[in-house]
């Protein structure tokens, strides 16, 4: 039988609720980080390297790496392994530095 | 004694004025030593910003030297891989109301007769300029010969460029300098023993005044503080070097109080570089958030758009000055043997190529590209 994290600790959270991940539907918990929810999903990847354009998502988890970052409620650079998932929060893949709108 | 390690000059120092020096001196056919107690660009110069400008110059023997640079850098732009970063992007000198306008005016004018090339920019075509620049400037100059270099790669590249003439002995503290009987150089001794060399060239930066102490003399070179603010990654959000006015003033004040004005650039590896702040209080490297505040207000006060980015870091810099701001460029008549490329204060990334080539003319009897007589570094001497 599959144990979770959530089981293994007796966790008893509070109901469930939603954010989206370019427009799709995810299901998140209370205390959960943005990655947490988006790999609980299924989605690693959420942003892509500036020169490269190479998919990157969470590594660390722990807030030292930044490969994390997102684009959380339009505003880019937040590391979503350690921003608090809050109800219908808008979490947009970030290309590059997520600032190209900046550019002159 | 001609051994495997002998050289012909030590230069002390691998900063990019070391740098320099190293270069054209290799360049000329000699063979050099260059010894520093740290990394490359370890000092003074990996504390820089990479700022070649002659728009904050007023006319006389620093901008000479400064359009000589702005000369040689083209050359070694060429010369050297693009990894060096260089951009010659122009300057563009901001006044936020009348008066500076006119202040600007005049003192481009007087450039100009130097042979500075100066635009004034009305106010209503700042923004075909710089799009992001706040509303409600009186004017401007644009200065299309300012440019830019990332200057700890400018020096490494500088040293790789300059061959196998070039020997670099890193991690090597100079503790004290070899003479002959009449007082002539012969080297120095390291922490790790004596290297050999008629000739000594003192480009320890900020530290170049206690290199001139070891060899018995005295150079007054102190330590001017300044941070630089470094963004999160960005676009383009601004094309040139952008600065308000109040910085030439700054740059040329004697004062030992805490000057900041906004220096706002950016870089090709993607982060806005903030700099500048002007303080004398010693080697002192605390962090001084109220130096951090005044910058940040002053530079989202130039591009309101940097009120939404983040700060990702921060670096505190010794910015090498002597009494009257000017560097002390060649033989030391005091000590034969021995010369100095220092205390280029907060210019010496971009001042770096005329020095070293001023170095490498003296160091080969030849004639220097200009007049060094302002540049004297027995200047300071007492009673002298």
């Amino acid at each position: 039988m599959a144990r979770t994290p959530a089981e293994l600790v007796g966790a008893q959270p509070g109901p469930p609720f939603e954010i989206t991940m370019d427009g799709r539907t995810v299901t998140a918990l209370p205390g959960q980080s943005v990655a947490a929810a988006l790999w609980g999903a299924g989605i690693v990847a959420w942003r892509t390297t500036r020169v490269g354009g190479r998919p990157r998502g969470a590594f660390c988890g722990i807030g030292q790496c930044y490969d994390c970052l997102a684009t959380i409620n339009s505003e880019p650079n937040r590391r979503a392994c350690l921003v608090p998932a809050r109800p219908g929060d808008t979490v947009t893949t970030q290309e590059g530095h997520g600032r190209g709108a900046l550019g002159v | 004694m001609l051994t495997r390690d002998s050289a012909d000059v030590i230069v002390i120092g691998a900063g990019v004025v070391g740098a320099a020096c190293a270069y054209y001196a290799a360049r000329s056919g000699l063979r050099v030593t260059v010894l520093d107690r740290g990394p490359v660009a370890g000092g003074t110069t990996g504390a820089g910003e990479g700022n070649l400008l002659v728009s904050d110059k007023e006319p006389g023997p620093e901008l000479d030297l400064a359009l000589l640079s702005t000369r040689l850098w083209q050359d070694l732009a060429e010369e050297l891989p693009p990894e060096i970063e260089y951009e010659a992007k122009g300057g563009l000198v901001v006044a936020s109301h009348e008066e500076g306008t006119a202040a600007l005016r005049d003192f481009a004018a007087a450039q100009h007769k130097a042979g500075v090339t100066a635009e004034e920019i009305p106010a209503d075509r700042l923004h075909d300029l710089e799009p992001h620049l706040a509303p409600g400037l009186a004017g401007g100059v644009h200065y299309p010969q300012d440019a830019q270099v990332m200057p700890a790669l400018a020096a490494a590249h500088l040293l790789r460029a300059a061959g196998a003439r070039v020997r670099l002995r890193l991690g090597e503290e100079v503790t004290g300098l070899l003479t002959g009987g009449s007082g002539e150089i012969q080297g120095v001794r390291t922490n790790s023993g004596p290297v050999h060399a008629p000739y000594v060239v003192n480009a320890a930066g900020t530290w170049g005044g206690e290199v001139a102490r070891l060899a018995g003399v005295e150079l007054p070179v102190l330590p001017r503080r300044g941070f630089v603010l470094v963004t999160e990654p960005l676009p383009r959000v601004v094309r040139r070097k952008v600065y308000a006015a109040d910085y030439v003033a700054d740059v040329a004040s004697g004062s030992a109080a805490l000057q900041t004005s906004a220096v706002v650039e950016g870089t090709p590896a993607g982060p806005v570089l903030i700099g500048a702040s002007r303080e004398r209080v010693g080697f002192d490297r605390t962090l001084s958030v109220e130096v951090l505040r005044r910058l940040a207000a002053q530079a989202t006060a130039l591009f309101p758009v940097l009120a939404g980015v983040r700060v990702m870091r921060t670096y505190p810099g010794f910015r090498p000055y002597l009494p009257d701001h000017l560097p002390a460029i060649g033989a030391d008549p005091r000590v034969p043997g021995l010369l100095h490329a220092c205390g280029h204060e907060g210019a010496g990334i971009g001042l770096a190529p005329a020095t070293g080539l001023i170095v490498a003319q003296a160091l080969a009897g030849r004639e220097p590209p200009l007049d060094v007589g302002p540049f004297r570094p027995e200047r300071f001497a007492s009673g002298g």
